[in-house]
């Protein structure tokens, strides 16, 4: 097999183990702010224990971000040498940046989180789940820092030809808030939020279903309300904002994500439908003109169509609208069942609706899957470039490695992510089962 | 060796410091994971990962950081070792990340089966990421070959070379003597008189790995020895790494385990001063082309680039130690085993 596929195929792989988990540390990271932060306000008990039993959740799931996040710096390195040598004098100082501002931040104030109930303060403690939830959102900007520039390379110039040519830093302010940097960030800050937040859901529905931990479930349910409002809402926005930005800087994705082909035409909106990428043509469910009216507010205004590049320069196009559409409807889904747990929280009903609480045992699944389908649209929407513009993945791989080396780690990938998942569901299970301590038995004292 | 203090010198000798932070600190955890079957008792074991338990993950930061840095200030270097030691890089991840979930998973279930499969998985993971680690540095000190571009044309047996084997033996040496050291300090009653005994066990076992690979050194690998030869004060750098193995046993017999430990340190970061002395300008040599080396110039980014980090560093750094320091001290102490423990 190919080693560029191959190489690709392990990104793709380990990248979208690992962003499993940083979107719930993130999202959960929030919640916990506001949880221990109510605590200390209040001082009602019941907060207390909320956050010590999320903290534990926040722990194990923190832990398997790192173990995994590990792997993506490698990889850099290891299979994708000549892109590290392309891009190493503008990348590589967001991922050091990332080290040392948001990394040691994180995992050294996690230790008080987690070990520090009785070492420190309250006051002290929850500074550190303040440290820790900021450490978390800071991390994420310097990687999607990162990425964006690979998306939209800004404040740099070429130096050298051949395999010798590399990008230079001109203006670091310029490769920080490169074009896409800020819609990216938003969006990939409310998909966290919402990963946290219907986590939370899920799992306070689950209580409520089996009739434990009311007054616990009930509690954090409300939270996780409000964010899972706020940030799908939010998310329609920045995805329109990111949608727009993507039009003008990246506009053969944008083409990708909605099917057009035509290289300059008005062009509609699908809400479903399906490319067949040899005949050029897409079909399905179109709104007329809706395309043009969302990025030039004008139904008439021409988009650009996938015609209008060269046949080796378009990204996989039914692929990329499938995962884009996928995510789209998601998104819109997430809304509905947000507002419908607001609406159901007014009129009282949200703690006792048995099937609207079952769809939310299972809505947890449903962030984790937008933000995937979210990432990969975008970066197989970028193909054929490793650095849009710039640098072919093709001409990205490591050159001193072959085939033989990728299929060995590939295959190891595989076998240990398959442990790992197993073992994380099956220890968060066991966590969930056994619940928050000392709410059961001091219900009443609490409810009172 | 011609000494000037540019960007490149600096952040040569900046990686150093991360890579020397890294080895102080996980250093003592991958060695109390080496050293982690020798316990035998469920309580002794938890004992063990408590000592670790709140700082680990801060301390394996370092190895991220020095790899982001190593990125960004010699991405040439970055990408010819990641990806020329490939297969030594992945069975690294893959002890790193057993070791992680081991450390994490381990006292989650009582069923003796899971623990042991779980202390296991640590100790060995502990012990193979150590070796890989040395092996990699003895590969840089003695030479990989590389094309004119800077590639790596050799494989995965080209690394399998006695004398970087030999440097990872006496990296496991030096973990397992700094592990032992950092748990009598955090240990008390009858496991840390045990684990006295382990000190001076670890500490013969790193002075034989430390003569043997430093004759292997001079004889087979003359160039490591060049800029000291050069510039003959600085031998002080190898004196000061005998006088502060030398002090641990003594500091230990004394009952002061703090000092002892900083011993270790100390001869921790001469041991590197002298790889960074050995290498100096070159990052990674070429061997047998030798005039094929990545060196602190053709490997180096813009000096733009390279002025921004120093930026970042300089507002990062005294953050990190700070914050560091302070976790540190919040967990000073003996271990004790509560409610937040593994």
């Amino acid at each position: 097999m190919d080693l560029e596929l191959l190489s690709r195929v392990q990104f793709g792989l380990t990248v979208g183990f690992h962003y499993l988990f940083p979107p719930l540390s993130i999202g959960l990271g929030l919640f916990l702010v506001i949880m221990e932060g109510t605590y200390l306000k209040t001082k009602n008990e019941l907060y207390h224990s909320m956050t010590r039993f999320w903290v534990k959740i926040f722990g194990l799931i923190f832990a398997l971000g790192v173990a995994t996040g590990i792997v993506m710096e490698f990889q850099f390195g290891t299979n994708w040498a000549t892109y590290s040598r392309y891009v190493g004098d503008v990348f590589g100082s967001a991922l050091a940046a990332e080290g040392i501002f948001a990394f040691f931040l994180e995992s050294g104030f996690l230790a008080i989180l987690l070990f520090g109930w009785d070492k420190v303060s309250k006051r002290m403690h929850f500074i550190a789940t303040v440290l820790v939830a900021f450490g978390a959102h800071f991390s994420a900007i310097w990687i999607v820092v990162a990425n964006s520039w690979q998306q939209t390379p800004a404040g740099h110039h070429i130096v050298g030809t051949g395999d010798t040519a590399r990008a230079e830093i001109l203006d670091f302010w310029q490769v920080l808030f490169n074009p896409s940097f800020l819609d990216r960030i938003s969006h990939v800050f409310m998909g966290c939020w919402q990963a946290g937040a219907f986590f939370v859901l899920s799992v306070s529905a689950f209580y409520l279903l089996r009739n434990k931990h009311r007054e616990f479930a009930k509690a954090s349910m409300k939270i996780a309300v409000v964010i899972a409002v706020v940030s799908s809402l939010l998310q329609l926005v920045t995805g329109h904002s990111s949608a727009h930005t993507v039009a003008r800087t990246q506009p053969a994705k944008l083409a990708a994500y909605e099917g057009h082909f035509p290289a300059e035409a008005p062009a509609g909106l699908y809400l479903f439908g399906w490319v067949d990428e040899e005949n050029q043509k897409t079909t399905g469910f179109e709104i007329p003109g809706f395309l043009s009216f969302l990025v030039h507010w004008d139904s008439e205004a021409p988009v650009t169509g996938l015609n209008a590049f060269a046949e080796e320069d378009r990204p996989p196009v039914n692929i990329v609208f499938q995962s884009y559409h996928l995510m789209v409807a998601i998104g819109m889904l997430l809304i509905l069942i947000s507002l419908m747990a607001a609406v159901k929280w007014k009129l009282g009903s949200l703690f006792t609706t048995r099937w609207f609480l079952t769809v939310l045992v299972f809505s947890v699944l449903l962030p984790q899957l937008a933000n995937q389908l979210g990432w990969f649209s975008a970066e197989v929407g970028r193909q054929p470039w490793a650095v849009y513009g710039l640098l072919r993945t093709e001409d990205a791989v490591s050159v001193s490695i072959g085939a033989g080396h990728v299929i060995f780690s590939l295959i190891l990938f595989m076998l240990i992510y398959t442990l790992l998942f197993a073992l994380f569901i099956y220890l968060l299970n066991e966590k969930i089962q056994k619940g928050p301590e000392g709410i059961e038995t001091s219900e009443g004292k609490l409810a009172a | 060796m011609n000494f000037a203090l540019d960007l490149n010198s600096v952040w040569f000798i900046l990686i150093g410091i991360l890579f020397a932070g890294y080895a102080m600190l996980d250093g003592f955890d991958l060695g109390t994971g080496a050293l982690h079957l020798f316990t035998k008792t469920d309580q002794d074991r938890r004992i063990m990962l408590n000592a670790i338990g709140p700082v680990w993950d801060g301390n394996e930061v370092w190895l991220v950081t020095g790899g982001g840095a190593l990125f960004a200030a010699f991405p040439e270097v970055y990408a010819t070792s990641f990806s020329g030691f490939y297969i030594a890089m992945m069975l690294l991840l893959v002890g790193l990340i057993f070791r992680a979930v081991a450390i994490d998973f381990r006292s989650k279930q009582e069923m003796k089966w899971w623990r042991q499969l779980w202390d296991v998985s640590f100790s060995v993971s502990s012990i193979l990421s150590s070796l890989l680690i040395g092996v990699a540095l003895g590969n840089i000190a003695w030479g990989i070959p590389l094309d004119a571009r800077g590639e790596f044309i050799g494989n995965f047996f080209t690394l399998l070379n006695p004398y970087a084997i030999m440097v990872g033996i006496t990296t496991v040496a030096l973990f397992m003597m700094h592990g032992a050291i950092y748990l009598v300090m955090k240990t008390e009653g009858e496991l840390q008189s045990r684990i006295r005994g382990w000190v001076n066990n670890t500490i013969v076992f790193f002075i034989i790995c430390y003569v043997t690979t430093t004759m292997a050194t001079l004889l087979y690998v003359p160039h490591m020895s060049a800029n000291i030869k050069a510039n003959p004060w600085l031998f002080v750098v190898p004196l000061l790494n005998m006088l502060a193995v030398a002090n641990i046993p003594r500091e230990i017999h004394h009952g002061r385990e703090f000092r002892a430990f900083l011993s270790s340190c100390a001869s921790m970061i001469a041991l590197l001063a002298l790889f960074g002395i050995g290498m100096y300008p070159n990052l990674i040599l070429s061997n047998p082309e030798v005039a094929n080396s990545l060196n602190i110039y053709n490997a180096a980014s813009s000096d733009k680039t390279l002025g921004i980090m120093l930026i970042i560093a300089a507002l990062g750094m005294p953050m990190v130690i700070a914050y560091t320091t302070s976790i540190y001290w919040i967990f000073r102490g003996k271990v004790k085993l509560d409610s937040t423990s593994y």
